[in-house]
């Protein structure tokens, strides 16, 4: 890729450096713990699911009764190993017969943590190789019916009612669309649990659920073998059930997870240790999927000031490439956000926009970077508001952004009708078919207003992760760093749920990953 | 030309013309027999010489259209009576000292976005130091405890703080609608302070773009905002408010 904005590598390689020294700060927070979600994760991919009488999902009523025995140090691996020796049931059978209260899985027979290991390996290894066949169907889908031309387009469906959503999605893609992002029932991210089955009334948006998941699969495979496109399905893996939803996304072959390092914690007021020790396990689970995650930097932009927060933007891509990689993900799955949010009355705000979007392709340039839509200035004015989605594809094309989130005419009014998303699309693919080669016939005028604007965020951005690197990442947030939003690592929702490992505590998917990926990267 | 106040049409190029679009989709595959249904259908909503000048196929057996018409209802402005929150808008310093000479204590805001909503912009345009269009929000003002509880906080949670705090304003923002929920929310919240008889003890405040002063009063708000309100408005609006409740509570005249 041609470089257009003399940026001085000497500085990324100083920011990526703070980075680094930051998350391994983070991870050492992490290693010496576990979570409820994350424990009730391992039960989910060791085949666990469905709900008990009162519809509590199973991997909570488990998790639940361990906890109160005050015995989850030791990890839901352990006790569950012991279970099936004990028993010789299958994970599910034994979820279930605890739910029905005729199992006490705390009264179990000692065995050895290498018998306990050995019965839990057919179960691990199952759960593993669904979420390898799963990988194997998308690349061969990628291969066979192949993706539309980048940036591809991304739409969202919300009507709350999963069957509803199938045929948004479906229409969407037949004009074009390339991916579909169901969005959740808005207060979800809240919910310590899962809900199940198949739902059709959501707040905002469709509950996260494994049903609803396969059902979105199913409709996006059908389309996509018709209009002769792989369609990319995304849902949001965050909130307190973080890990949980990475597991159900990987088993039904979701494509892109939102998962950003800090959005829990700033924006939905999620504990920050609670936040790290999920997203850890989260990101292993979708790097070893195969999925795209996005971060949320354009979430800054929406409660700071677009122009001055430009650098926290660049920062925070940084922190999570640096976290991201730490996790398995390979810089092919980590969809960087960033955002077209400048006020459209600033003169010369496309060229900032551009210098930020130019900036971020080459200081990540294998990145699929995710750029988001205007919203913050947004009115109402539907006229207007087409426009600049126009002006925003027209940057996204000319820098060579991946993946591109449609602004709807109707931001700020209602979530997209069936003919906003196809207004939406036909925008995009006429100014970037239009503009397709634009950018390579592009170079940026040396000392000139763009190529200086990149350098200013670049440096601002320096010293923002420098400081960072020496304060750590949890003192940072709390001094409100990012998005002008203050969190103590005391605070937020989720903190009950953080657990200190005991000696004896095992992960086995976590082991497993990391050790097939150690030997993959060795075959590099 | 004399305009007719009493007979109000809408206007495309020439007086009266009552020209008017609309867009909209139907469940219907695309073709002759879709464009057909949107004409018809136009005219059943009144238009006349409605025409359809652009329709496309949305796949599944969707299809979108373009109508124009003459519209033939109008409206007798005379006859029109719209409610605003009147207030003239101080300045900051300005508001600042009416709070400190009339009232003589800050005043307590409590703002959240409620509900399911996670939209925080307008809120933050109202409550945040930085504020909005170069007005600073009301965390900024001496004279105002701003608390912003951020966004989906549940109705119930919103009036717990408010009275922990001892709040004199609520101040609620919805800007994302689906189906409406934002109407049943907003019920949802007077209902309960009713229910608590803590209604009288805030003053209560809406916000939205898709919110007028009419609709709040309506859904028994104090006052509701639209878009493009900025801080001072509010803020003007709030301590004259309590200025005037106090008074008339303490049935003195002010100074």
């Amino acid at each position: 890729m041609e470089k257009k904005l003399n940026l001085e590598q000497e500085k990324i390689d100083r920011a990526r450096q703070a980075a680094g020294t930051i998350a391994r700060g983070v991870v050492e927070e992490i290693t010496p713990r576990t979570t409820v979600a994350v424990e009730r994760t391992i039960l989910r991919l060791l085949g666990v699911d469905g709900v008990d009488v009162a519809e509590i999902p199973l991997p909570n009523v488990v998790v639940e009764k361990i906890q109160e025995a005050q015995a989850l140090p030791c990890g839901v691996a352990h006790w569950m190993g012991r279970a099936i020796l004990a028993t010789g049931k299958s994970p599910q059978e034994i979820a279930r017969e605890v739910a029905d209260g005729n199992l006490n899985i705390m009264d179990q027979p000692l065995y050895s943590d290498e018998d306990i290991r050995r019965a839990l390996e057919p179960h691990v290894r199952e759960g593993l190789e669904w979420i390898r066949d799963q990988r194997r169907r998308r690349e061969k889908f990628l291969e066979t019916l192949g993706t539309g031309p980048k940036p591809l387009l991304y739409v969202i469906v919300a009507t709350g009612d999963i069957y509803e959503d199938v045929i948004q999605a479906k229409s969407a893609a037949e004009q074009g669309a390339d991916i579909v992002a169901v969005i959740r029932s808005t207060a979800q991210s809240l919910l310590d649990y899962v809900p199940y089955g198949a739902t059709r009334e959501g707040f905002g948006g469709t509950f996260a659920t494994q049903e609803n998941f396969r059902i979105m699969r199913q409709g996006l495979d059908e389309i996509g073998e018709e209009v002769g496109r792989y369609i990319y399905l995304v849902n949001y893996c965050s909130g307190l059930a973080m890990p949980e939803i990475a597991a159900m996304g990987a088993l039904e072959r979701l494509d892109m997870m939102l998962n950003d390092a800090m959005y829990g914690i700033l924006f939905r007021d999620i504990n920050m240790k609670r936040t790290f020790i999920d997203q850890h396990f989260s990101r292993m689970i979708n790097g070893y999927a195969g999925i795209i995650i996005n971060t949320g930097e354009d979430n800054y932009l929406t409660t700071a000031d677009p122009y001055e927060a430009a650098h926290t933007v660049l920062a925070s891509q940084f922190i999570n490439e640096q976290l991201g990689l730490r996790s398995g993900l390979k810089d092919e799955q980590l969809g960087l956000g960033h955002a077209f949010e400048l006020d459209p009355e600033k003169e010369d705000g496309f060229l900032l926009e551009v210098a930020q979007a130019q900036m971020a392709r080459e200081i990540f340039p294998r990145a699929p970077l995710k750029y988001m839509p205007p919203t913050r200035h947004m009115t109402g004015d539907i006229f207007k508001t087409h426009l600049v989605d126009g002006m925003f594809n027209l940057a996204g094309v000319v820098t060579g952004q991946e993946i591109q989130l449609l602004g709807m005419l109707t931001e700020a009014i209602h979530t997209p009708h069936i003919h906003d998303r196809s207004l939406a699309i036909d925008n995009a693919r006429y100014i970037m078919n239009n503009a397709r080669h634009l950018g390579d016939e592009i170079s940026f005028k040396p000392g000139g207003k763009v190529q200086k604007r990149a350098q200013q965020v670049l440096d601002e951005a320096v010293e923002m992760l420098e400081k960072i690197a020496d304060l750590g990442l949890p003192r940072a947030i709390s001094e409100g760093w990012f998005g002008g939003i203050s969190r103590s690592p005391q605070g937020g929702k989720g903190l009950s749920g953080v657990v200190e490992k005991e000696e004896n505590y095992f992960n086995p998917f976590m082991e497993e990953m990391a050790s097939e990926r150690e030997g993959s990267s060795r075959a590099d | 030309m004399q305009i007719d106040e009493k007979r109000i049409r809408a206007y495309g190029d020439t007086f009266n013309d009552g020209i008017v679009q609309v867009s909209f989709s139907l469940p219907v595959e695309h073709g002759p027999k879709g464009d057909e249904a949107a004409r018809i259908l136009a005219g059943q909503m009144g238009l006349e010489d409605a025409e359809v000048a652009f329709s496309r196929d949305l796949g599944q057996s969707f299809s979108f259209y373009i109508v124009y018409g003459r519209c033939p209802a109008y409206v007798d402005l005379t006859q029109i009576q719209v409610s605003q929150v009147e207030v003239e808008a101080m300045d900051y310093y300005e508001i600042n000292r009416f709070i400190e000479e009339r009232i003589g204590r800050p005043l307590v805001v409590v703002g959240a976005c409620t509900g399911t909503d996670a939209h925080t912009v307008g809120l933050d345009a109202i409550m945040n130091m930085k504020g909005y269009a170069g007005e600073y929000g009301l965390e900024r003002y001496p004279q105002f405890h701003a608390y912003n509880l951020g966004s989906q906080v549940p109705n119930a949670d919103l009036i717990s703080r408010a009275v922990e705090v001892e709040a004199d304003v609520i101040l609620v923002s919805q800007v994302v609608t689906q189906k409406n929920v934002h109407l049943e929310n907003l019920t949802n919240l007077v209902e309960l302070l009713e229910a608590e008889g803590l209604r009288e003890k805030f003053l209560l405040i809406v916000g939205g773009p898709r919110i007028s002063h009419e609709m709040a009063l309506e859904l028994g708000f104090d006052a509701g905002f639209g878009p493009g309100t900025l801080p001072p408005e509010v803020a003007t609006y709030v301590a004259q408010e309590i200025y005037r409740r106090q008074r008339s509570d303490s049935g003195k005249p002010g100074q």
